[in-house]
């Protein structure tokens, strides 16, 4: 038994990519019926929506939507710089992906903390002076801003995992698949901050 | 599973996508921000749609993968908005 496990390890590449889409899949829909409720209820408070998101900062959404981006793009490189064999990139690479998602963390603190400073966030006494569209809007916004960001720290926590994996010769040229579902699972990040951004920031 | 061919994406593809979306994003801002009413709602979300587009078809390699990908995906954006379509036509006919 001992030197028959030896060679022939068990992989499925092609398997493991389809779990994580499967994955991302029911991501997808998670989100997708916030969305919903968020456009039923903007919807229904037309007005309360309008006036309430002229209370965010389209700088800072701005500026973590590019971060978003670029943290994007550099974990896609690192899968094109395992694969050209370039182990030193790669961790490079996916050490700048961590770098900017706590960048993006920390700005997402400084605006939730001026929010709550203003008194806004869910069960506040400002917030039950404001009324029922305002309620609606800012709750929306800390769960599914919040729902986004635990998906970072997910993020965060996978990639480190990968970094080292890829560091000890467990990722390598020939055995990438992890690292590209990690990849895959960043970029959904993305996908939802995509879409997220427009409907809090810029449509008032 | 070893002799698929594994396509190589050039970072300078990547660098080039990544250009578009941060231009499509200052793009959405500056829509919004001039105030087109009703258009730069749907102009700010077709915006957004072209950029998950971009990441999708690049960045997550459905240009590149087997077939099955490009077929399931699609599939699952299909059910989103059947659901969203027939929950307006509730909440716009009730």
């Amino acid at each position: 038994m001992t030197q028959a496990v030896m060679h022939n390890e068990h992989r499925d590449d092609l398997g493991s990519k389809i779990g994580m889409w499967l994955f991302i899949f029911t991501e997808l829909l998670l989100f997708g019926g916030l969305f919903i409720v968020y456009s039923v209820y903007r919807y229904l408070n037309s007005t309360a929506f309008h006036l309430a998101a002229h209370e965010l900062d389209v700088t800072i959404g701005t500026i973590n939507t590019v971060i978003l981006l670029v943290s994007s793009m550099t974990v896609a490189m690192s899968t094109t710089a395992i694969q050209k064999g370039n182990k030193k990139l790669t961790l490079a690479l996916l050490g700048v992906t961590i770098l900017l998602a706590l960048a993006f963390l920390v700005n997402k603190y400084f605006e939730w903390g001026a929010k709550i400073h203003h008194g806004l966030y869910p069960g506040s006494a400002a917030l039950e002076e404001l009324g029922r569209g305002d309620i609606l809007f800012f709750g929306l916004y800390f769960f599914m801003t919040g729902l986004h960001a635990f998906h970072i720290i997910v993020g965060v926590v996978l990639l480190s995992v990968i970094l080292i994996k890829t560091r000890n010769g467990k990722i390598a040229p020939d055995n990438f698949q992890l690292l590209e579902n990690g990849g895959l699972y960043w970029h959904l990040v993305d996908l939802i901050w995509i879409f997220l951004f427009p409907l809090f920031y810029l449509i008032t | 599973m070893e002799n698929e061919k594994h396509h190589i994406v050039p970072f300078k593809t990547y660098g080039l996508i990544l250009l578009a979306l941060i231009a499509l994003t200052f793009v959405s801002v500056a829509v919004t921000r001039i105030e087109l009413t009703r258009w730069s709602t749907a102009v700010a979300l077709l915006i957004a749609t072209v950029k998950v587009g971009l990441v999708l078809t690049f960045f997550m390699h459905l240009k590149f993968d087997q077939k099955i990908f490009r077929v399931m995906v699609p599939l699952i954006f299909l059910l989103l908005i059947i659901v969203i379509v027939i929950t307006f036509l509730d909440y716009l006919y009730r």
